[in-house]
C-alpha cells in the first residue's frame, strides 16, 4: 500500500513523459494516491510505536543498504499532507501552453520524491527520493516561471544541490559514527543501536552540526534562506505550492526523525546556536517580510519566517513542542499552498502582484477574497485553524523546557521573543489582505472574474482540511505523539550546566 | 579453459585481420569492418567472463612476473572491451564527418584504419591493467599512446585537429620521458622492476627512500599526464576539442581508466611512505578546483566535457588518496556510462547543428529521445541520486570521510556545486531555450540501441550497484 502511494505519482509521471494525456493521468494518479493514504489513515491503529506496512528489498548486504519503506504516525501525517497538496496543485494547473506533458511530469516527480522520502525507512533512499525533486524544480521555474526566473532557478538549484551534498556528508558521518558491526542505513537499526549508547557524545555533536547545516539550507534556516523567497516568487503556482508546502518540510521531518532519537546530546549541545538562528528566521525575516512590496515575495518570505516556529518546536525538544512542530508542519503546508494557489490565480488575472497596483479585488472576486482570508488567518495562527493548534503547542512546549545556559532560561526567552513573531505576521498578512482585496477598485480590474467552479474545489479541500484539523487537532496529536514519546520527556530536563559532566546520567534523564 | 592472456591475443589477431582485409579487399563498404570489429570484441567480452582470476605472486617467474590476472585486472579488461565497443559504435556515426574531412580522396579513404586502430588501443589497455612490472607498463602504455597519436590527428585536414595532434604528440612524448627516467631511478635504488619485489625492497629500512620517492614523483608526472591531473592537464582542453569526437570519448574514458589502474598498482609499493598520500591529496585538491572552476564559463560542449573530465579525475584522485580501489572502480564504471552517453548524443547532434551549447537549444522539442539521453548523462555527471554518477560520488566521499580527509571533502562539496551549474547549463539549453529549427534529428538503429542501453545502465546502477561491487570485491 505504501509502495503504491510512492510509485503512483512516479509511474504516472513516466507515463506522461511517454505521451499519455497529461492532465487526466496526473489527476487520476494524485487522487488515487490520496485515496490510498486516506485508507491508511483510517486503518491506522493509534497509540502504537514503530513502523507499519514495512516492505524491504535488499540492495547491498555488506553496506546494510536496502530499499525499505513503511509508515509510522509522523510519516503518515507528512504523506497525508503531500497527497492533499498534490491533488490541489495538479487540479490547479489547468492547461499549459508549452510542453504540457513535461509540466505535469515535473509536478508528479516532485510529489513522488517527497512521498518517497517521507515513507523511506532507509537513510539512503530517504535522501535519494528528496533529490528526485531537484531537476524538476529547476525545469519548472526555468521554463514556466515568471519574473526573474533565470536567476531564481539557478539560485535554488545550486543552493539545494550544495545543501543536499552537505546533508549527504552528515548522513555518511552518522553512518560511520556507529561501530562497524552496528552500521546500517536502516533507521530502525540505528535507533536501536543509539538507544544502547553506541554513538558517542562527541560524534553526536559533529554529526548534528553537519546535519543542521545541510537540513538548514533545505529548510531555509536563517542565514541560508535567501534562495526561498525569490524561487517561490518566480515559480509557477503549482510548483510553489508543492515546494513550499511539502518539499521544504523534508528537512524538518529529517531533524525530527534523526536528531531526536539518534542525536540527543548533539541537539542539546547546539540548542543555543539553533535558538539564535531560528529567532533570526522569526524576527529578522519577519521584519523583512513586512517591507515587501509584492504579494509573491511576501508569501515567500512569510514561508521562510514560519519555519522559525517549527524549528523552535524541534529545538524545544519536549514532547509537547515536537508534536506541535509536526502539526504546524502539516498546517503550514496546507495554508501556504492555499495562499500560493490564490496568488497564482491573481497573477493570471491581473498580470501583477505589486501591492500598489492591486486593491479592491474583493468586490470582483468574493470567493477568492474569502479563501485568501482563511489562508491569512491560518498563517497568523487564529484559533479554529490547524496552525493555531501547532503554534500554541510549540509555545507551551518550548516554554516548559527548563534549560539554562549561563543562568539564562534560553527557551523561555526565545519563546517570549517568538511570540512577537505572531504580531509581526499579523501585521504583514493583514496589510497584504487589505492592499489586495479591500479599498477602492481600480478601473483596470473591473473586468476580472472570480475563480470558476472547478478551481474552487481544491481550495475548498485545503480550507476544509485546515478547519477540520483546527477543530480536531487531537486526531493528529494521537497519531504523532507515540512516535516521539520514547525519546522525550513530558517537560523539562536538568539544566545544561550539570549535564556536561556525566553523559550517562543525561541519557537516563533524557528518556 | 580460457586464460587471461588469450583475450589480448584474440584482440590483436582481430585487429590485424581487419587491417589485412582493409588493405586487400577494396570493394566492400568499410563500415562493415566496424560491425565485424564490434562483433569480435563482443565475443572476447563474453569469453572474458569465463576467465578464472589468477593473481601472480612475487615469486612468479617468466611471463607471470610481469603479468597478473587478478580480479581487478579482469574487471578492467572487460571495462576496456566495453569502452572500445561503444567507441566503435560512435565511430560508425562519425564516419560521414570523416569522409567530409578528406576532400578529393576516395569516398572511403582512411575509414578502415579508423576502425582498426581502436582495437590495438584496446589490446594496449588490456595489457596495461594487467601489468605489474615497470617494463611491461612502459611497453603497453606505448602501445596505447602510439595508436592514440594517429587517432587524435586523424582528420588532419582540419587545422584544429592538427594542432591537437601535435600537442598530444609532443607532450605525451615528454611524459613518456619522465616515466622512463622515473623507472630508472627506482630501478637504481631497488634493483627491481617488478612492483611487488620493489615493495619488498622498500620495506627494508636500509633502502634509500628519498631517491625512490624522487623516482615515484617522476612516474606520477607521467601518469598525471594520462589521467589529466593538475598541473599536467594543459593539453586536455585543446586536444579534446580538436580530436575527432569518438577519439575524445575514448581518450577521456579508456586512457583515463587505465591510467588510474596503473596509478593504483604503482603507488602500492610506496604506501609505506607518508609523503605519498600528502602529495596525492594536494594534486587531488588542485585538480578538483581547476577542473570545476575552468568548466564554469565554457560555451563549447566538447571543451566543457574536457574540463569535466579533469574535474572527474579530481574525484577519482580523492579515491586514490584514500587507496580505495573499489570506490575508484565503481566511479570509473559510472564515468564510462555517463561520458559515453553524453558523447554519443553530442556526435549525433553536432553533425546537424554544432558543438556549442547554444546549438542544443530546443533539442527537447526537436528530438525528445536525444534530449532525454543527454539529460540523464548530465545529471549523472553532476551527481543526482538514482544515477550511477551519484553512487560513484557517494562511495568516494564515504572513503574520504572514513579517512578524515576534511579538506578534500569540503572542497569536494563546493566543486559539486560548481558541477551542477555547468552541467545544468546544457539541460537549460535543451529544455528552456527555443530554437528556430524544428526538424527531427535522425538516429540510426544501432546508436539508438547503444544510447538506450547506456541510459538503462546508468539508472540501473544508480539504484542497484551490487553487481559491480561484487565484481570489484578483492
Amino acid at each position: 500500500m505504501v509502495l503504491f502511494v510512492i510509485f503512483c505519482p512516479i509511474v504516472a509521471a513516466i507515463l506522461i513523459m511517454a505521451g499519455v494525456p497529461a492532465r487526466r493521468t496526473a489527476l487520476v494518479a494524485s487522487v488515487l494516491a490520496f485515496a490510498a493514504v486516506l485508507f491508511l489513515l483510517v486503518s491506522f491503529e493509534q497509540g502504537q510505536h514503530g513502523f507499519r506496512h514495512v516492505t524491504s528489498f535488499t540492495i547491498s548486504p555488506e553496506w546494510h543498504l536496502s530499499f525499505t519503506t513503511g509508515i509510522d504516525g509522523l510519516s503518515l501525517v507528512m504523506i497525508l499532507l503531500a497527497t492533499i497538496v498534490t491533488v490541489a496543485a495538479v487540479w490547479f494547473t489547468g492547461t499549459i501552453e508549452r510542453y504540457e506533458n513535461a509540466f505535469y511530469a515535473c509536478l508528479l516527480f516532485i510529489s513522488g520524491g517527497a512521498i518517497g522520502a517521507f515513507a523511506s525507512i532507509d537513510l539512503f533512499f530517504f535522501y535519494a527520493f528528496h533529490e528526485l525533486a531537484l531537476i524538476p524544480t529547476f525545469l519548472l521555474i526555468g521554463i514556466w516561471g515568471s519574473g526573474n526566473r533565470v536567476a531564481a532557478a539557478w539560485k535554488i538549484t545550486i543552493y539545494l544541490a550544495i545543501g543536499s551534498f552537505i546533508l549527504l556528508l552528515g548522513l555518511i558521518l552518522l553512518y560511520q559514527s556507529f561501530p562497524a558491526s552496528a552500521r546500517s542505513f536502516d533507521i530502525r537499526a540505528l535507533t536501536a543501536a543509539a538507544s544502547l549508547g553506541q554513538i558517542s557524545a562527541d560524534a553526536q555533536r559533529h554529526v548534528y552540526l553537519v546535519l543542521l547545516i545541510g537540513f538548514g539550507i533545505l529548510i531555509s534556516l536563517f542565514p541560508f534562506h535567501t534562495w526561498a523567497p525569490e524561487a517561490y516568487a518566480s515559480a509557477p503556482a503549482p510548483a510553489a505550492m508543492l515546494h513550499a508546502g511539502v518539499l521544504k518540510k523534508f528537512g524538518l521531518y529529517g531533524l525530527l526523525r534523526l536528531a531526536i532519537p539518534l542525536l540527543p546530546e548533539g541537539s542539546r549541545y547546539w540548542a543555543g546556536l539553533l535558538v539564535v538562528l531560528l529567532l533570526g528566521n522569526i524576527i529578522y525575516v519577519g521584519l523583512v517580510t513586512i517591507a515587501q512590496k509584492r504579494l509573491d515575495w511576501m508569501l515567500g518570505y512569510s514561508s521562510v519566517m514560519h519555519m522559525g516556529y517549527i524549528f523552535l518546536g524541534i529545538a524545544g525538544a519536549t514532547i509537547l513542542a515536537t508534536t506541535g512542530a509536526s502539526i504546524l508542519m502539516f498546517a503550514h503546508g496546507l495554508s501556504i499552498a492555499l495562499l500560493f494557489a490564490l496568488a497564482g490565480e491573481l497573477r493570471k488575472r491581473t498580470g501583477t502582484l505589486v501591492f500598489d497596483d492591486l486593491g479592491g479585488l474583493g468586490k470582483v472576486m468574493p470567493f477568492a477574497s474569502l479563501a485568501f482570508g482563511f489562508g491569512v488567518f491560518a498563517a497568523i495562527g487564529l484559533p479554529g485553524l490547524a496552525n493555531f493548534a501547532g503554534e500554541i503547542m510549540i509555545f507551551f512546549g518550548a516554554f516548559k523546557n527548563g534549560w539554562e545556559m549561563d543562568h539564562f532560561h534560553i527557551f523561555q526567552i526565545a519563546t517570549v521573543l517568538a511570540l512577537w513573531g505572531v504580531v509581526i505576521s499579523t501585521v504583514y498578512m493583514l496589510r497584504a489582505y487589505r492592499k489586495t482585496f479591500m479599498g477602492p477598485l481600480s478601473d483596470r480590474w473591473k473586468e476580472i472574474v472570480d475563480l470558476r467552479f472547478s478551481l474552487r474545489l481544491p481550495i475548498v479541500v485545503l480550507i476544509g482540511a485546515l478547519l477540520c484539523f483546527g477543530f480536531f487537532p487531537q486526531s493528529l496529536v494521537q497519531t504523532v505523539t507515540p512516535v516521539l514519546r520514547p525519546y522525550l520527556t513530558e517537560q523539562h530536563r536538568p539544566s545544561a550546566s550539570t549535564q556536561r559532566g556525566g553523559n550517562n546520567i543525561q541519557q537516563v534523564a533524557w528518556r | 579453459m580460457i586464460t587471461a592472456p588469450e583475450l589480448e591475443i584474440a584482440v590483436l589477431v582481430l585487429g590485424m585481420a581487419i587491417l589485412l582485409v582493409e588493405a586487400f579487399v577494396t570493394k566492400i563498404d568499410k563500415r562493415a569492418l566496424a560491425f565485424v570489429a564490434i562483433a569480435g570484441l563482443a565475443l572476447v567480452l563474453a569469453a572474458s567472463f569465463f576467465v578464472p582470476p589468477n593473481a601472480s605472486t612475487s615469486q612468479a617467474t617468466g611471463f607471470w612476473s610481469f603479468y597478473t590476472a587478478d580480479r581487478l585486472a579482469i574487471f578492467f579488461k572487460q571495462f576496456s572491451l566495453l569502452t572500445t565497443i561503444f567507441v566503435l559504435i560512435l565511430m560508425t556515426d562519425y564516419a560521414p564527418v570523416l569522409r567530409r574531412s578528406f576532400p578529393g580522396a576516395a569516398p572511403q579513404a582512411g575509414l578502415g584504419e579508423f576502425f582498426a586502430l581502436p582495437i590495438f588501443t584496446c589490446a594496449g589497455l588490456m595489457y596495461l591493467v594487467s601489468a605489474i612490472d615497470f617494463v611491461f607498463i612502459f611497453v603497453s602504455l606505448e602501445l596505447v599512446t602510439i595508436s592514440f597519436y594517429v587517432l587524435v590527428s586523424f582528420t588532419r585536414g582540419n587545422p584544429i585537429t592538427l594542432e591537437a595532434g601535435t600537442k598530444y604528440l609532443v607532450l605525451s612524448a615528454l611524459s613518456t620521458a619522465f616515466l622512463v627516467y622515473g623507472i630508472a631511478w627506482i630501478f637504481g635504488v631497488t634493483g627491481q622492476t617488478n612492483l611487488q619485489r620493489i615493495a619488498d625492497v622498500l620495506a627494508n629500512p636500509a633502502t634509500d627512500r628519498n631517491a625512490a620517492l624522487f623516482g615515484m614523483v617522476l612516474i606520477l608526472v607521467a601518469l598525471g599526464f594520462k589521467i589529466a591531473a593538475v598541473p599536467f592537464q594543459i593539453w586536455v582542453p585543446d586536444v579534446y576539442q580538436g580530436a575527432p569526437t569518438p577519439v575524445t570519448a575514448y581518450l577521456s574514458v579508456g586512457s583515463k581508466a587505465a591510467g588510474f589502474i596503473v596509478l593504483l598498482r604503482v603507488l602500492q609499493p610506496f604506501l609505506a611512505l607518508p609523503q605519498t598520500q600528502r602529495l596525492i591529496v594536494v594534486i587531488a585538491l588542485l585538480t578538483l578546483l581547476y577542473g570545476n572552476l575552468a568548466a564554469l564559463p565554457q560555451a563549447n560542449l566538447k571543451r566543457l566535457l574536457a574540463y569535466s573530465s579533469i574535474a572527474h579525475a579530481g574525484y577519482l584522485l580523492i579515491g586514490v588518496a584514500c587507496f580505495d580501489a573499489s570506490a575508484i572502480g565503481f566511479y570509473l564504471v559510472a564515468y564510462l556510462l555517463m561520458t559515453l552517453l553524453s558523447f554519443a548524443v553530442l556526435i549525433i547532434v553536432a553533425q546537424q547543428t554544432g558543438e556549442q551549447i547554444d546549438d542544443f537549444d530546443g533539442l527537447a522539442k526537436r528530438s525528445p529521445f536525444l534530449a532525454f539521453a543527454m539529460l540523464i548523462g548530465m545529471i549523472s555527471l553532476a551527481g543526482v541520486p538514482f544515477t550511477a554518477g551519484f553512487l560513484g560520488k557517494f562511495f568516494i566521499f564515504y572513503a574520504a570521510i572514513l579517512q578524515h580527509q576534511t579538506a578534500l571533502v569540503v572542497i569536494g562539496v563546493i566543486t559539486v556545486g560548481c558541477g551542477f551549474y555547468y552541467y545544468l547549463k546544457v539541460i537549460r539549453a535543451m529544455y528552456w531555450q527555443s530554437s528556430a529549427k524544428a526538424d527531427k534529428i535522425p538516429v540510426n538503429g544501432l546508436s539508438r540501441l547503444a544510447i538506450s542501453a547506456l541510459i538503462i545502465a546508468t539508472i540501473w546502477l544508480g539504484v542497484y550497484p551490487q553487481p559491480i561491487l561484487d565484481a570489484l570485491k578483492p
